[in-house]
């Protein structure tokens, strides 16, 4: 059976395997044998977790130059392993760095390339979701070796045993990789909530919120469910909240199980980064607002009576 | 210094997006078209970095007739010359095809920079800057949140999960930005007249030496099989807050077994 390549991220402190990986996994089943592609240090921990996940190798490519230059030595990695391999696809995570090794390598392999797929089925037909998920596409690769980028939270990761053995692949990257070093990665606190986009439930608030103190409500209330902090674009714009957090058509798409707005009306720019949500809670004061059309449950109030009793609440029933 | 920004015209940022039937590719005639939002923070720290160490600024556009509107705004915001890549076989190009295009355009130029926004805000890709930088062989520091220049340097910081990295190259390079570098700038009304006389050259693709066939939704490497509208999602339960509102909400969430 062809291998199907699957660019792994796992957390640069850690070393865990992010879920979004064992997502990537679960779909790669279903187009071949998954096998996993590793930068960095910490593969030999890693082995358990991806061989219960159905990769039967994992390529390990760890060495200086690829943590000194960004992007390109994981494309010069992965189109020797695609030259040497002949795989049915490579499916990376829709990341920044994803996004950019899939198009990189999709011009470098003469391949075509879908980003943003929720799902991939047995034939290669990829789902995505458009326009703020208003319209649901299927399209098909037709060119090369299908490259697929994935949104975290698309499927459920399914254990599918097997023993998984390292390899480990050069680490010579071209001389187009080492025109931009890398001199410094500054990492920001994030107060120990999970990544906006890979989390399970995320907890939103907007213009409602009414400046950068408000925050304090929405943040105990993702902290109660553990979920992360988001923010729309009015809320970041006015710098109530970092940029980082924003969701929406020129921020982050998140795709949790529950997504909770508060104080957001709703705007096509915010739908469009927050739409695929599996549950949606909303909570503003104007009954108007066009949020509760894609809320599963919402409550006309005001967010600094309605939110901390929630908060109070899920602490009482958590205990 | 030598800067291109390359732009895009897309729907207005606040339009309801469809495809079209007869090809699926995206319906550019029915919404207004507009600058892509996140390209006219790249026009504006085009400008900025010209202010600040000399320079001009070309404005690089793909697209159909209308996307010389696109040209003349960023035009008038204060860029010095456009170029403007219209030809019909170019109608349903994939990003492949599209990044062969401006590569073919910024090629042999002698650009330092290449600027560009880090996303359309129709087809939210991403992935233009780093395929033109793979085209053109020179470095990629993209998704930045602050750019410098020092000689001929330029850092960045590439915003990332985590935080940012800061990354440098020598020029030439292509960059990318996230909105949060800079306020873009109004066109003023000297701006919108000067921009009725600045230079805008229409290329076609044979212009550029690419094969008509090598472009076009015929040559994508990618095809859609079928779209449709997302089923309208039921309505959910709204109530009004009487006090109870947070409860209520904590009692759906136990239901739904999230507690």
């Amino acid at each position: 059976m062809a291998k199907v390549l699957v660019l792994v991220e796992h957390d640069a402190a850690s070393g865990s395997v992010k879920k979004a990986s064992l997502e990537l996994l679960t779909l790669a089943r279903r187009l071949g044998d998954p096998a996993a592609v590793w930068f960095g240090a910490g593969s030999t921990a890693a082995l358990t977790v991806l061989g219960e996940y159905g990769a039967s190798t994992v390529y390990v490519a760890d060495g200086d130059d690829v943590k000194a230059h960004p992007v390109v030595p994981m494309v010069d990695v992965l189109s020797a392993l695609v030259a040497e391999l002949s795989p049915a696809a490579v499916i990376v995570p829709s990341s920044a760095d994803g996004k950019e090794v899939a198009g990189r390598l999709a011009v470098r392999t003469g391949s075509g390339v879908i980003t943003d797929a929720v799902d991939i089925d047995a034939s290669g037909v990829a789902t995505q979701s458009v326009f703020g998920g208003s319209t649901v596409v299927h399209s098909k690769v037709t060119s090369g070796t299908p490259i697929y980028t994935v949104r975290s939270n698309s499927v459920a990761p399914e254990p599918a045993p097997t023993t998984c053995t390292a390899q480990t692949v050069s680490t010579e990257v071209s001389a187009v990789a080492k025109t931009a070093t890398v001199v410094e990665r500054t990492v920001a606190s994030k107060g120990g909530r999970p990544e906006l986009t890979e989390a399970a439930v995320v907890v939103s608030g907007g213009r409602g919120v009414g400046g950068s103190e408000g925050f304090s409500v929405i943040e105990k209330l993702a902290d109660s469910l553990g979920a992360a902090v988001g923010a729309s674009r009015a809320a970041t714009d006015a710098g109530w909240y970092p940029h980082q957090y924003q969701v929406g058509q020129t921020g982050k798409t998140v795709s949790p199980q529950l997504y909770i707005a508060n104080g957001i009306s709703g705007a096509i720019q915010h739908r469009a980064g927050m739409q695929t949500s599996k549950m949606v809670v909303a909570v503003n004061k104007d009954a108007e607002a066009p949020i509760f059309e894609l809320a599963d449950f919402g409550v006309v109030g005001d967010l600094f009576e309605v939110v901390p009793q929630l908060t109070d609440e899920i602490e009482k029933r958590a205990n | 210094m030598k800067i291109a920004v390359c732009v895009k015209q897309v729907p207005d940022t606040w339009a309801e997006k469809t495809l079209r039937e007869q090809d699926s590719t995206l319906d550019r005639e029915s919404p207004d078209g507009v600058l892509n939002e996140l390209d006219e923070y790249a026009v504006e720290e085009a400008l900025q970095i010209a202010e600040a160490h000399g320079g001009e600024v070309t404005v690089v556009s793909m697209g159909p007739a209308r996307a010389a509107e696109t040209v003349r705004k960023a035009l008038s915001m204060g860029a010095d010359a456009g170029i403007h890549i219209q030809d019909d076989v170019l109608h349903g190009s994939d990003a492949i095809a599209t990044s062969a295009v401006l590569a073919a355009a910024l090629a042999d130029k002698g650009f330092d920079l290449i600027i560009f926004g880090s996303e359309s805000t129709d087809a939210r890709m991403s992935v233009i800057p780093a395929m033109v930088a793979e085209r053109l062989g020179v470095a990629q520091l993209t998704f930045a949140q602050r750019v410098s220049i020092a000689g001929t340097d330029v850092t960045i910081e590439r915003v990332t999960d985590y935080g940012f990295d800061t990354i440098t190259a020598a020029m030439p390079a292509v960059v990318s930005v996230v909105e949060k570098i800079n306020e873009p700038r109004y066109p003023s009304f000297k701006g919108i007249m000067a921009a009725k006389k600045k230079p805008v050259e229409t290329l076609a693709v044979a212009d550029l030496g690419l094969d008509a066939a090598s472009v076009g939704q015929a040559a994508a490497w990618s095809a859609v099989e079928d779209f449709a509208a997302r089923p309208p999602k039921p309505a959910g339960t709204i109530v009004s807050d009487d006090g109870d509102g947070g409860a209520r909400i904590a009692s759906y969430l136990t239901e739904q077994k999230f507690i």
